[in-house]
Formats: structure tokens, C-alpha cells, sequence
């Protein structure tokens, strides 16, 4: 893994900058081993494999289910093997899946597969990608159809869905910015596909454009907010923060874990510093999406400075759950993340301060107490430190005073949660366990 | 084998005149309003068992004015618990013969496990009381039970089947576990144990207090299951 | 009939601390290595969480981390004439079984021997005459120095991210740490632990003495650590919990916390667990292992080739193996001849308790919280008035206060009753206890065979066990003790109780389970079952690594030489024996 290609985007978006268009033919073809080079690591900058290699199954064969509000869709296996993966697609087949969600025959693919994102990328990268899929070991495996009730069984209403929610075209860059910023508007907004849970969804599962990057729920996680607020979002990450977590999976303001530790297990550890430095400066350059961001600004959380609010109810919690709450953390949780919050740099996050705990939604903090978590395994931190589960120690309201006090404390600032709020994730937890 | 001893007692103490009084009080629950023998309270005692054991361990920790005791704390409980499981059964240890007695350096030689100890020895002693003319362990008073468990810790009493001493040493020590062990277990009860001693329970950070030499620790108790020692229920 | 399984390059049996090492070490050489462990596979959480893991009635005193003696166990005599009988529950000492090993559950108290420690009969007679060594004792040099060792110390201990103060850096003697420790070439990994205050009190009561106190070094992590591999570490908390326990919040070095996460990603290194091994097998010329027999939880035999069979259990367990599998010539104490169970040694252990009208919270502690003394370990001081040979630390060690196990009463304090709970109420939170912790030498009498008479679960006799301690370690326990009563009264006590170890070894209260010896390193292939490099002399395939390696046991705790002793043997594996297969030492 040591054998890094550098992403070729970089050439592909000077030119863009250059001429506005993206113009593959202008891309001479490299020689087929760059060309597989690169298609490799833009294979793992999609998190292809997410999806595509199912626990225990063989690499890209599909069978992976991916559960969505409207039913189970199943990934698909897209080795080289003719009959039942793609081997007989044409390069041109290959891109009209991408580029517009349509595979051959007119099958409108569902975008559970990202093709609202992957519509951006440059032909060149596309073919990069189908020339490093084609090197892969056949595999022989039919692909499982998707258990949908209709109307949803029925691929045509995709057209619809497309029609309404669906912008094909290439990723067009934006002259006011620098290079930089575009590179990284292309990975963000392209392969990488942030939005896909970054970005709050609509009723028919479409991200809100207007709202993107401000948090989205899935699976009983929500994906944290991107934006440059303060306390829920990166507002106080700096760019080398966002690098280093996205290449290592912990900075010293947070740890990945869940669907996240995957992410950058599989993808976001192998990405060149230069790609991730351009992701940073997009990311960092997200509106905030409060109006008054910088009302009651937060403590940062890496200052070892102590809060002077420690043990201080806020005024909109209630005194006597705040000190329930802090009765529970200081008995189940500071033997990791320490009285005050602080965790142990470089080992266990700190709570203070933290963009997951303070996030609008506490689906997160609540899905993590009850089942535990494990931090990014990657090159850099192999450990995957592991937290426990507390679902079997802590009762609702437990876990609710818990959360109260974890997004009041130390300078903290959200909104209480209640038991019906853990008792719903507990259940959705046990059911999606019970499938 | 398999012992009856509780059966095999009520027969024979239904055989003689002297003792025959006393029979019924140690069957009768009422003797020992908290201590009510239900179906299926115990998971391996037979009421007559618990009764014992529950005395017993009133006298090896005492209610007295330090505060709550053994049988306070739930100790008998949580002796009946272990020895319905892989302790009572000697579920680890190595049960096959030859047997022989050994040198005291040699340790346990026993072919009895703990659960079987306590069966023969409790029968041994009630049959040890009813020949000697006494009134059982659990009816007599504190003086006599006192003096009869002194008796057993020191092998003064010889027993029909059970070793004394070896009985004592172990009831001895599954009563200190139970009023020291986390109360999930059944013993500990509202951690008298622990807070008799001055032990907060399984705290996991003492990096503050540590070198707050000479200071009392101030936490509240607490037990694996939370600060009331229970399971709480889910809601 | 036993199923043939593929072709291996490398086995272990068991998959504690030296088998976690050692796989790393050649999974880097390319190598195919099986590790075969008889117990489950753990990790830190779920199996040590810090929701569940602080339960002393299950773990320290029902013993859930360690074997079974139902499936195997030895049997134990004090003295040839005595029948052995078997050690029916775990009693004086506790082997681990499942992954981590005994590195799961051990306090961290990580030390390294002395410069003479590795040369004790030629050092002792050099000092004091050949004379001075009693008729039977039966020690003997290690065939390695303490230098040769040295760069494998420090790997071990930038492995486990030890916490101290060096005593002696290149020669120079550093103060606060230990003056009498060998010549190191680098301090620790991490600064000593925060002290408690029975340590603060011991300290100033050592130097009244006129001793010179240092913190002990402990794998009790004193801040996060990244270690050699690059595995992080937590910070210790102090919570009491570590002998007997599993750690978690990761500041226990453990295979778990140190290797694992690299080395079970590796494709080439595999983990059968619940897998017994019960016999190393040899080709019709006995001088070539082929393979081990393991067999599984449900009694299904299996045999496993391998190039290069290591045997990585406790150190009772890779005698026990070697004896039922015909590798090397079994020890005859009565020809004084063979090699394989001679040499079995201890450690010899008294302690002092010191009962003080200060609280001290005892539950709050690390098991490597130490400070300790090393005037009287070793050859640290002139023993030709004292008439004995070896020595050991005295040491106040809080490891906790776990109520069941861990309370200390004054002497004359009722064993049970209203007096007992006074006692146990008036002392629990007053109570230090200072440690000695004696070597054994090794005697021709102390010594391991195959029972005649018991059989594991396996049906294969069962180790039997003949020891006892002899006068020169009981005048040598005494020594300490009296030394450690000395530092006692300076400690300004209410009461002092010192409990001396008196009388034959016994089977039945926990002493320590630093057992060594039965396969005894060296440089003769008539005394030692293994040369220099822990190779068998007879099996040159075979390498035997622990503590049973030792000729005779120091007065430290053993797992930071063994550590050392695994990188060695790595080191020699790889640079030696991998190029040139074959033995490391002519005969």
C-alpha cells in the first residue's frame, strides 16, 4: 500500500481551470500501468469496496446489503466476469452508469449506488476506474434482486426520481476559486461522495441541496455536519485537523468511528495529502449553517485550560438531570475520556467540545453509548481502540441524562434529549440487529 | 452421588422422642419471618439448608452496633447462588482418583464439591445436634452457635461424613466473598459490605484523587450495575 | 485417527507474551506461523471492558481468566518419599490460559535481572569459593551475559511502554532511579507513575533507613504511548484492577494492547484457538519435529506440520510437553542425570503489613504502583556473613484494595465476628504491606517428571511436581523480612505484622506464579535442556522459550527476561537460524 499514485484529478482540473470543460481527449492516454495505478486509487478514494465487497465475500462481488428507507437494495458485482458481473460492459456502458445512473439495456440504477455524486467525474477517471475493475479476479456471483415494495420495485420511477432530484454533468469548476479549492470540490462533491450522509435528505431520499453538508441521519448514525459552525461542525477544526483525521481517523478533537471509521479505514487513509489538504480547504470553506454562528462561542476542547462552567447546569438543563447525567459519566465513562472530558490525546477523544456530541441530532452520541464503537483502523493507528457497549448497564432515561449532561458540560452547549429519544434508537438498533 | 439429606432427616428426626419438638420450627417459616422459604427462592438449598446457612453467617458477621451484618446483607443468597453453579459443582477443578489424603501442603483432597460439602456437613451437624442432644444450629442461641461454630473452625466437633474444619474454611470464606463481592451476585446488599470498609466499588479513575494523600474519597458507592447495586430495567 | 492438516511454517503452542512476539517478529520474515492456544481467543473489549471487568469475586477469586486444572493440572509432593497428589484448584500459582497469556491479567511489574544473576555459580564462586555453594543446589550460568540481553530489554520495554526511572544509563548512575540496575543505554518509554501515598511513605521511611528508593518500573502506562509497532496505548487511571484482571482502558501492556493489532492483520500469521497441543511430533530419527497433535474442544485430533515447532506456553507446560514427546533425556534426580525437568525453581515471598492511622485508600493503585529497594537483591551485598546465596527486592506495592483478597488485619484480630468486622472496618482503608520478593536457586531434589499415577483430560499423565523451599532460602526470606521490618518502623506505624514464610512449600495459598526452570539454558548439553538461544540440543527445530528457561530464579519478577528472551530467540531465528537451518551451538 505503500506505492501511493498520486490522483490525477490534479492534472484533470488545471486543465478544467484552463478551459471550462472537461475535454478527456485532451488527457492522452497514459501508459495502461499509471492508468491502473490510478484507477486503483481512485477505486479506494469511492469507497467502492464499501459496497461491493460484502463481509466474508470475494472483492467487488457484491451481494452487500444496503438498507434505504424504501427497501434493500443489494450492491451489485462488478468484477470482470461476463455473466454475472460486468465483463461485457463497453467503456461507454461503464460511463453511463456513472455519469447518469443508467446501466446497459436502460436500467435505471437506483442511487443507493452514488451516481448523483459520481456524475461529476471526468471521463478519464471513469475510464481509469473500469481499466483497474477489469483487472480484478472474476468472481461467478449472481447478483440478488432488490427487495422493494412498489412502487419503488419498479425501476421507472427512478426516471421520475431522476427528473426531479437528478443533475447529471461533470464537475465544473469555479473560476473565483483556486485550483485547490476545485480539487477539492471534486473529490468532496464527486468520488467522495460526503453528501451522500453528510447532507440532510428529503422524503424521497434526495439531499437538499440547499441544506448540504448540514448533517444527515442514516442507519441510526447522523453524519455530523460539515459546516463551519463552532460547535456543530468544523468551525473550530483547522485544515490540517481534517487532514490528519481523515488520513489517520483521529486528530485531537475527535476519533472516527461507526460507518465513518469504515470510510476511512477503506478510503480516505490512502488518499494523497495533497488531495486531502484539498479537501480541508473546501470543507473549511462551507458556509455556517446557523445565522449567528458565532454566538456563545465554545471552549475548545484541546485546551487543557479547565472550563469555569464544569459542574454548572446551563440554564435551558435541568439541574437535577445534569447532575444525574455527570453521576453517570463520572462512573461509566471517565475511566477513558477522564473527569473533565478531555480524553487522552492521541487514545480516547475528548468530549469537550466535541462536533459529535454537540450536533443537533444526538443520534450519534445515543448509537454509540448503547452499542460501543471501534476508531478507525489505518496505517497510521492501527489499534482500533474500542469502547464498550452500555446498552446492557445504562436504562433509557440513563442514557438520555447521560447525553443531556455530555452536550452541557464543560462549556458544551445542545439541547437535552429524552428517554423516548434513546428509547427509539434502542429500538431501531435491536430491530436492524434482529433482521 | 447425589445426597437426600433433607428428606432422609425429616425421617429420622421423626424417630426420635427428644428432638422430635423441635421439628416442625425448622420447617415452619414463620420461625424466620424474613428468611421464608418459597418454591423455587433457592437455587440449590432446600429450606432447611438456607435456614443453616443463614444463621451461620449471622454469627460469622454479626448484626451488631458497627452496623448490618452477613445475613443482612444477603449472604446466605449469595452462597446459594454459587453453589448452583460452576463453583458449587467444582466445575474447573480436578475431580478424578485416585483419592487420597494428603499433606496439608498438598491442599484439597476432597472427592466432595463445595455444593456437596455443604449438603453432608449441614446434615452431618443437624445429625451431630440431634445426638448429642441439642437443639439444631439455627434454633439454639447466638452463645451456643457461636461456640459450635468455634467447635467446627477448630475440629472439636468430628463429623459423620464431612471434615469439620474443611467445612468451616469454606463457609468461612464464601461468607466473606459474599459481603464483599459486587452485589449482583446476591450478597452485599445495599453494599453494606463494602461500605462498612470504606470501599467505593468499581470506580475506573482515580487520577485526580491519588495523590490526595491522607483524604477520605468522597464518590458515592457504587456497583457494576450502577449506584443502587441492581439491574435496572429497561424502559 | 488424527486429521492432517496443510503445512505451516512456524508453530506455536500457546499465544501469550513470547508467542505474540515471536509471530510478529517472523511474520516480518515472510513466514507462515499458527499460534495454537488452548484457551479463547480476548480482547479488550468485550472481554475486559471497563463496564464489566472490575468484578473480583468472578475473576481473582473464581479464577475465570486462567486453566482449568479439570482439563489439566499437575500433581505436587514436597520431598521424593511423598506420594504426589493433584493440585485439585488453583492455589499457589495461577497459569493463564487463553490469547494474551498470562500478559492479560499480570500487575506490569516489568523488571530486568542483574548483571550477576546470569552468572551465578561461576560469579558466587569467584566472590565467595566453590565451598560456599551448599551440597544439592544445583545453579548454574545462563550461557548469555546480561549485555547480551540488553538491546532485547530495551525492545521489550519499548514495546510495553514501561513507566520508571533508570538508575543507570551507560554507567552513569541517574538519580531516583534504581543505583544497583545493570547499565542500561536508554531510559524508559514513559516517566514513573504518579505515586500513592503508602509509596510517598515508604520513600522517606527507605532513605531514613539509609536505602535508596526508586519507583518500580511498571507496564502501567504513565501517559498515552505509540509503541515500537505503532500501537497506542492509554493512560492508567489507578484503578485497581490489574492482577487477575484483563485491562480496559488499554494502559496494561498485554499481547492485546501491544502486538495484536498488527499482528492479527497479517495474512501470513493464523490463531487456532481451543486447540490443545498434546505432543510434539518427531520423524523416525527423534532429532527432527515434524509437527504438533493438538486436540479440539470436542476431542477431534488434529496434526498439524511445521518446519519450526516453538514451544510458547507457561513454563510448566513446555516441560510437560517435552516430556510426553520424547525431546531431550527426561531429568533423573536420583542418577543426577538428564536435563528436561531439572533445575524447577520459585520464588520465595514474605510481607509485612504496617497499619497507619492515616487513610490511604488502598482501592486506589496500579499493579506495577511501586517503590521499592534493591540494597539486598542479587549479589547487590556481601552474603559471606549471611551464609546464603541470592536475595530480592522489598518493595510497598499498591496494586488496590479489592475487599475480598486484599485486606490486611493486625495479628491478633478475630478471624470472624463482631471483632472481625471492627478489625476489617478500623484497618481496610489504613493498611500498606511491603513485599519481599526472594530468589530461589535450584537443588537437585526440586525437580519435574511425569506422574505415574493421574492423567489430564487428554489421557497423558499428568507434570508431577516435587518441591520444597530449603534452608538457604528461608534464611535468605528471613533477611529480607527482617530488612523490610526495619523500613516498617520508620513508616511511624499504629501496628506492624509481619508474616514471614516459614515452614515447606505449599500447593495451597497464592505465592506467585513466577515458576521457571525444567528446561534450563546453557551452555552443556549434559545440564541444560536448551543452548543459548533457547534451541533444543537434541531437536534443533525445536526452541523452547519462558521462563522455564532459567537455571535458577532471581529476585525479580520474571516476565521482562522472558520478554527479552523471546526477542533474543527472534533475533537469533532471523539472523541465524532462518539462513542456516540447523543447531545455533555444537554440542
Amino acid at each position: 500500500m505503500n506505492t501511493r499514485t498520486r490522483i490525477s484529478i490534479a492534472v484533470g482540473i488545471a486543465l478544467v481551470a484552463g478551459s471550462m470543460t472537461i475535454a478527456p481527449t485532451l488527457l492522452a492516454r497514459e501508459s495502461s500501468h499509471a492508468e491502473l495505478a490510478r484507477g486503483e486509487y481512485l477505486v479506494k478514494a469511492g469507497d467502492c469496496a464499501a459496497c461491493h465487497t460484502n463481509e466474508d465475500g470475494q472483492p467487488f462481488a457484491g451481494g452487500f446489503p444496503v438498507p434505504t428507507p424504501f427497501g434493500t437494495i443489494y450492491s451489485t458485482n462488478i468484477t470482470p466476469d461476463p455473466e454475472t458481473g460486468i465483463g461485457h460492459w463497453t467503456s461507454d456502458d461503464f460511463y453511463k452508469a456513472m455519469h447518469s445512473g443508467i446501466a446497459p439495456g436502460g436500467r435505471h440504477l437506483y442511487p443507493a449506488f452514488p451516481y448523483p455524486w459520481y456524475t461529476k467525474l471526468s471521463r478519464n477517471d471513469v475510464d481509469a476506474i473500469r481499466a483497474y475493475l477489469a483487472t480484478l479476479k472474476p468472481v461467478h456471483q449472481a447478483n440478488k434482486p432488490p427487495e422493494m415494495p412498489w412502487p419503488f420495485s419498479d425501476r421507472a420511477v427512478m426516471a421520475g426520481w431522476n427528473a426531479l432530484y437528478f443533475k447529471e454533468g461533470t464537475f465544473q469548476s469555479n473560476p473565483q476559486k483556486s485550483a485547490q479549492w476545485n480539487l477539492g470540490a471534486y473529490l468532496v462533491e464527486g468520488l467522495g461522495h460526503c453528501g451522500a450522509c453528510h447532507s440532510p435528505k428529503n422524503f424521497a431520499g434526495a439531499p437538499e441541496h440547499d441544506k448540504a453538508y448540514h448533517g444527515g441521519y442514516g442507519e441510526n448514525w447522523y453524519a455530523t455536519s460539515l459546516a463551519s459552525d463552532l460547535r456543530d461542525g468544523l468551525g473550530q477544526w483547522s485544515e490540517q485537523d481534517i487532514v490528519q483525521y481523515l488520513k489517520t481517523g483521529a486528530n485531537k478533537r475527535a476519533a472516527a468511528f461507526g460507518a465513518m471509521a469504515e470510510v476511512v479505514h477503506d478510503s480516505t487513509q490512502y488518499l494523497d495529502d495533497d488531495d486531502l489538504h484539498a479537501i480541508a480547504v473546501y470543507l473549511k470553506d462551507l458556509p455556517a449553517k446557523s445565522t449567528t454562528p458565532n454566538a456563545n462561542p465554545p471552549v475548545d476542547g484541546t485546551t487543557t485550560e479547565r472550563a469555569t462552567t464544569t459542574n454548572a447546569a446551563p440554564a435551558n438543563v435541568n439541574g437535577d438531570r445534569f447532575a444525574r447525567g455527570r453521576g453517570h459519566y463520572l462512573d461509566q465513562c471517565a475511566g477513558c475520556h477522564m473527569d473533565n472530558g478531555e480524553g487522552i490525546a492521541g487514545v480516547f477523544p475528548p468530549l469537550k467540545g466535541n462536533n459529535v456530541v454537540q450536533a443537533s441530532d444526538p443520534e450519534t452520541v445515543v448509537h454509540i453509548i448503547l452499542t460501543g464503537a471501534k476508531t478507525a483502523v489505518t496505517d497510521k493507528n492501527p489499534t482500533g481502540l474500542a469502547m464498550p457497549a452500555f446498552d446492557w448497564k445504562l436504562d433509557n432515561q440513563q442514557v438520555a441524562d447521560l447525553v443531556t449532561y455530555l452536550r452541557n458540560a464543560w462549556g458544551n452547549r445542545a439541547g437535552a434529549v429524552d428517554a423516548s429519544k434513546v428509547a427509539d434508537t434502542r429500538r431501531t438498533i435491536v430491530a436492524a440487529r434482529t433482521k | 452421588m447425589r445426597f437426600l439429606p433433607a428428606r432422609r432427616r425429616v425421617l429420622k428426626a421423626a424417630l426420635l422422642p427428644p428432638a422430635a419438638a423441635v421439628v416442625p420450627l425448622r420447617f415452619v417459616a414463620d420461625a424466620h419471618a424474613d428468611s421464608v422459604a418459597k418454591p423455587g427462592q433457592f437455587s440449590y438449598f432446600m429450606p432447611v439448608e438456607f435456614t443453616f446457612v443463614e444463621a451461620a453467617v449471622a454469627r460469622l458477621i454479626p448484626n451488631d452496633e458497627l452496623g448490618p451484618g452477613a445475613k443482612e446483607a444477603g449472604v446466605a443468597t449469595f452462597i446459594d447462588h454459587q453453589l448452583s453453579g460452576p463453583y458449587g459443582r467444582a466445575e474447573t477443578w480436578y475431580m478424578q482418583g485416585p483419592w487420597k489424603q494428603g499433606t496439608k501442603e498438598q491442599g484439597y483432597q476432597l472427592k466432595l464439591t463445595p455444593a456437596q460439602l455443604y449438603r453432608t456437613a449441614i446434615a452431618d451437624i443437624d445429625d451431630w445436634c440431634s445426638k448429642n442432644g441439642k437443639r439444631a444450629f439455627a434454633e439454639t442461641d447466638t452463645n451456643a452457635q457461636d461456640q459450635m461454630l468455634h467447635d467446627l473452625e477448630n475440629g472439636r466437633i468430628t463429623l459423620a461424613r464431612a471434615p469439620a474444619k474443611d467445612f468451616f474454611q469454606m463457609l468461612l470464606q464464601n461468607t466473606v466473598e459474599g459481603f464483599l463481592a459486587d452485589p449482583m451476585y446476591g450478597g452485599n446488599r445495599d453494599f453494606i459490605g463494602w461500605k462498612m470498609i470504606g470501599f467505593p466499588g468499581p470506580r475506573y479513575n482515580y487520577v485526580a484523587e491519588i495523590d490526595q494523600y491522607g483524604k477520605h474519597y468522597t464518590m458515592p458507592t457504587i456497583g457494576l450495575l450502577g449506584r443502587d447495586g441492581k439491574r435496572t430495567k429497561e424502559s | 485417527m488424527a486429521t492432517r492438516l496443510p503445512h505451516v511454517d512456524v508453530v506455536l503452542v500457546g499465544f501469550g507474551w513470547t508467542a505474540s512476539i515471536l509471530a510478529q517478529e517472523l511474520t516480518d520474515e515472510g513466514l507462515n506461523v499458527l499460534a495454537i492456544e488452548r484457551g479463547s481467543f480476548r480482547d479488550t473489549v468485550p472481554d475486559f471492558a471497563t463496564t464489566q471487568i472490575q468484578d473480583e469475586l468472578r475473576y481473582a477469586v473464581r479464577n475465570e481468566l486462567f486453566e482449568e486444572p479439570e482439563r489439566e493440572t499437575l500433581t505436587f509432593r514436597n520431598s521424593m518419599d511423598q506420594t504426589a497428589l493433584p493440585m485439585r484448584h488453583l492455589g499457589s500459582f495461577k497459569p493463564a490460559a487463553g490469547a494474551g497469556g498470562a500478559g492479560v491479567h499480570w500487575n506490569g511489574q516489568n523488571w530486568r535481572f542483574l548483571p550477576t544473576d546470569f552468572v551465578t555459580r561461576s560469579h558466587t564462586e569467584q566472590r565467595y569459593g566453590k565451598n560456599f555453594i551448599p551440597a544439592g543446589m544445583t545453579i548454574q550460568d545462563w550461557g548469555i551475559t546480561y549485555d547480551d540481553l540488553e538491546p532485547f530489554y530495551d525492545r521489550f520495554e519499548y514495546l510495553c511502554g514501561i513507566s520508571g526511572q533508570a538508575g543507570n544509563v551507560n554507567g552513569e548512575i541517574q538519580a531516583g532511579g534504581n543505583p544497583f540496575e545493570g547499565p542500561r543505554k536508554r531510559g524508559f518509554p514513559l516517566p514513573p507513575l504518579k505515586r500513592s501515598y503508602g509509596t510517598v511513605l515508604f520513600d522517606k521511611a527507605a532513605k531514613e533507613v539509609g536505602y535508596k528508593p526508586f519507583p518500580c518500573p511498571a507496564a502501567n502506562t504513565s501517559e498515552a504511548y505509540k509503541n515500537i509497532y505503532g500501537v497506542q496505548m492509554g493512560q492508567c487511571t489507578f484503578c485497581g484492577f490489574c492482577e487477575w484482571f484483563g485491562c480496559g482502558n488499554y494502559s496494561k501492556s498485554s499481547p492485546q494492547t501491544t502486538v495484536f493489532p498488527v499482528l492479527l492483520k497479517k495474512d501470513n500469521f493464523k490463531l487456532r484457538t481451543h486447540a490443545s497441543v498434546t505432543k510434539v511430533l518427531l520423524d523416525n530419527t527423534g532429532k527432527r519435529a515434524t509437527g504438533v497433535v493438538y486436540v479440539d474442544l470436542q476431542g477431534r485430533e488434529y496434526e498439524q506440520p511445521a518446519d519450526l515447532v516453538i514451544l510458547t506456553a507457561f513454563a510448566q507446560h513446555n516441560v510437560h510437553l517435552m516430556l510426553l514427546s520424547g525431546i531431550g533425556k527426561p531429568y533423573d534426580p536420583v542418577k543426577n542425570e538428564g536435563v528436561v525437568g531439572r533445575n524447577y525453581a520459585y520464588q520465595i515471598t514474605s510481607s509485612v503489613d504496617v497499619f497507619l492511622n492515616d487513610v490511604v485508600n488502598p482501592f486506589m493503585g496500579a499493579g506495577a504502583l511501586g517503590q521499592a529497594i534493591d540494597e539486598f537483591n542479587g549479589d547487590n551485598f556481601d552474603h559471606g556473613p549471611e551464609k546464603f546465596i541470592g536475595g530480592g527486592y522489598i518493595a510497598l506495592w499498591t496494586t488496590g484494595g479489592r475487599p475480598i483478597l486484599q485486606h490486611h488485619l493486625p495479628k491478633d484480630a478475630p478471624k470472624w465476628g463482631s471483632g472481625w468486622k471492627k478489625a476489617m472496618k478500623d484497618n481496610y482503608l489504613r493498611t500498606v504491606s511491603l513485599a519481599t520478593h526472594g530468589s530461589v536457586m535450584s537443588y537437585r531434589d526440586a525437580y519435574l517428571d511425569l506422574d505415574p499415577t493421574y492423567r489430564d483430560v487428554y489421557g497423558n499423565p499428568l507434570l508431577r511436581l516435587t518441591f520444597d523451599f530449603h534452608d538457604n532460602e528461608h534464611r535468605m526470606s528471613n533477611f529480607l523480612t527482617d530488612k523490610a521490618q526495619g523500613i516498617a518502623k520508620a513508616m511511624k506505624a499504629r501496628e506492624i505484622h509481619a508474616n514471614p514464610r516459614k515452614g515447606h512449600y505449599t500447593i495451597v495459598p497464592y505465592q506467585t506464579t513466577h515458576n521457571t526452570g525444567g528446561a534450563a539454558m546453557g551452555t552443556d548439553p549434559r545440564t541444560s535442556a536448551v543452548n543459548r538461544y533457547l534451541q533444543s540440543w537434541d531437536v534443533p527445530n525445536v526452541f523452547v522459550v519462558g521462563s522455564c528457561a532459567f537455571p535458577q530464579n532471581a529476585g525479580y519478577n520474571p516476565t521482562g527476561t522472558v520478554g527479552a528472551l523471546a526477542y533474543w530467540t527472534a533475533h537469533a531465528l532471523r539472523t541465524q537460524y532462518l539462513k542456516k537451518p540447523g543447531p545455533l551451538v555444537s554440542a
